[in-house]
């Protein structure tokens, strides 16, 4: 299942004939099928796209007048502290938020690999917080970070930690809300990596036994290597969504204390809904949407890659 | 032969030890959630924390319904996410199965890359063109814009299924006399119903938890759920009952969805391994 969308893609895709010999033509006719959906993604998806670039060109005035800048606004941009300074800022939580779940998510993917006793009630209650509406989430979260009578300074108490600012300190906000991330979405990397355990061959395992390997080596120099191509595909997916983080960062600490926390996202969100600068705002959606699609490209390259490896 | 079973049950006590540290915070969250939202105040801001509500009370409850519009932002996140899930199915089904066939490679890139793109890049442009169309605060600019959400991880969930049917059967369809469309209508179709269910839940979560679109398109009276208790009850009520209670509300459908479809949303987070945008 992991790798069928990909062989649309693939060189694999071209199929020849019929078994019985009969070539096919009807293939001309199938893009009929796609002409709603192409109509609908013209106007809501690639419109907007389009409309970003012409959109970062100009300085737009409230009153609807909109004046040609040329590559101005991307300048601005680049020398603006503010948004190098989210840049660097967005750039540290995808490190945090990419590293940390793919490392546990890998972990979660061996254990749920493994027969246990209440395993698919408990892997359904690992896989809840992916599902969960995050703003709803993230209220909870930060009633559970209130410095005073949040539960979890409660726990730490318990354990004679003291207290922590949570998000409430420039200096703790970003690993706080780096952890609320990994809650959130380490069930997406457990769920991908258990798909590719699940079509791991068994042979080098029997192998391995009758050779003496233990439970270490197994995993270091089989499991490790044949997972590897779906690891990258978590550790790009993570990239991916750790870049688009918004909703947990707007409700829970909203870019603050200051601006400890604005992401890119928050940065593009405030400027273009804060302070109007559409224009502005327009040029990070074009650097923003080039990394997506660098990212996009990487991860299609990647899944093909495994496919003609497997 | 002792060393061997003491070795044998410091395994499997190292095992469930794992399990637990990997369950717990999943479900503690989950669990203060629900324990905010059945305590009264006094409880809730008690220092040390009550975690057991003693005696559980629902006034937390009928605080959301009475003192708020919920019944309202229910229904226009029903209407909203119904809406897009439904116009999503209609012409991403049939897209899924059309570039399937032909096998389009492009056309699933710029689904994938649809797919990646942060929603709120969408949202920029989205807005200045509802603007000039006088739509911002209306159902219909939500919808149309939740159809951003929906219809890539239909099409691309389609695709998927549409690949793993063998097209010799509609093959036979046609050389019987059937049009492209009968053959896709009643032949591809019946065969990818498990994948329409995986589009169709996956397309309604992530719908459904949107916040962003309808922060800034949503009116007074047309936002949805999550962007509701945002707005509505933070700033209007401070009391963390209420707002647990309506969280709980919020994301409840979503939950109840997962434990009771988790096997077709694990077949097709894996098929897709995407998230929402």
């Amino acid at each position: 299942m992991t790798q069928t969308t990909a062989s649309a893609l693939g060189p694999t895709a071209a199929r020849g004939s019929a078994p019985s010999g009969k070539p096919y033509d009807f293939s001309r006719k199938y893009w009929v099928f796609a002409v709603p959906a192409t109509v609908i993604i013209l106007a809501v998806i690639v419109f907007p796209w389009l409309f970003t670039v012409f959109m970062s060109a100009g300085d737009w005035k409230i009153g609807g007048g909109v004046e040609f800048v040329g590559l101005d606004n991307f300048r601005t941009l680049f020398a603006d502290e503010r948004f190098r300074d989210s840049m660097r800022i967005t750039f540290i939580f995808t490190v945090l938020a990419v590293v940390i779940p793919v490392a546990l998510g890998t972990a979660a993917a061996l254990v749920f690999h493994s027969e246990f006793p209440f395993r698919g009630v408990l892997r359904t209650i690992f896989v809840m917080p992916m599902m969960a509406t995050p703003v709803a989430v993230s209220l909870v979260w930060k009633m559970m970070f209130h410095p005073q009578l949040g539960v979890l300074n409660y726990i730490l108490s318990l354990f004679g930690i003291p207290p922590s600012a949570w998000v409430f300190s420039p200096e703790t906000v970003i690993p706080t809300l780096v952890m609320v991330e990994v809650w959130h979405w380490t069930p997406l990397v457990m769920l991908i990596l258990l798909g590719g355990l699940a079509g791991l061959p068994k042979e080098p395992y029997e192998s391995a036994v009758i050779d003496g390997a233990n439970g270490w080596h197994m995993f270091r120099f089989i499991t490790l290597p044949l997972l590897w191509p779906y690891i990258m595909i978590a550790l790009i997916i993570r990239t991916i969504d750790a870049l688009k983080v918004f909703d947990i960062i707007f409700v829970i600490s909203e870019g603050g204390p200051g601006t400890a926390s604005e992401t890119l996202n928050i940065f593009l969100y405030l400027q273009a809904f804060q302070f109007y600068k559409i224009g502005y705002a327009s040029a990070v959606v074009v650097i923003f949407f080039g990394i997506i699609v660098a990212l996009s490209l990487l991860l299609l390259y990647t899944r093909q890659k495994s496919k003609w490896n497997a | 032969m002792t060393t061997l079973t003491l070795k044998r049950a410091a395994a499997k006590t190292g095992f469930a030890l794992s399990v637990f540290v990997l369950v717990s915070p999943a479900i503690l969250v989950f669990l203060w959630m629900l324990s905010l939202s059945f305590k009264n105040e006094v409880d809730n801001t008690a220092w040390p924390p009550v975690f057991i509500p003693n005696p559980p009370t629902l006034d937390n409850y009928v605080q959301v319904f009475a003192k708020n519009n919920f019944l309202l932002y229910l229904w226009n996140s029903i209407l909203v996410t119904g809406g897009a899930v439904i116009v999503g199915l209609l012409v991403g089904v049939p897209a899924g199965y059309g570039i399937a066939r032909s096998k389009s490679a492009k056309f699933a890139i710029l689904i994938l890359i649809a797919r990646m793109t942060p929603a709120l890049s969408y949202l920029v442009p989205l807005f200045i063109a509802f603007q000039w169309l006088g739509l911002v605060g209306t159902h219909a600019a939500l919808l149309i814009t939740h159809l951003v959400i929906t219809i890539p991880i239909i099409v691309w969930i389609m695709i998927g299924y549409f690949e793993n049917i063998p097209a010799e059967l509609e093959d036979a369809a046609l050389v019987d006399g059937c049009t492209p469309w009968q053959s896709f209508r009643y032949v591809a179709v019946p065969l990818a119903r498990p994948g329409i269910v995986v589009g169709s839940i996956l397309a309604f979560i992530f719908s459904w938890n949107n916040f962003i679109f309808s922060v800034v398109l949503g009116g007074k009276s047309t936002r949805t759920l999550p962007s509701a208790i945002y707005n509505v009850l933070t700033f209007e009520q401070i009391s963390w009952g209420p707002l647990a209670a309506a969280a709980l509300l919020v994301t409840l459908p979503v939950l109840l969805l997962t434990v009771i479809a988790q096997r077709e949303i694990v077949a097709g987070l894996s098929a897709g391994g995407l998230k929402d945008g």
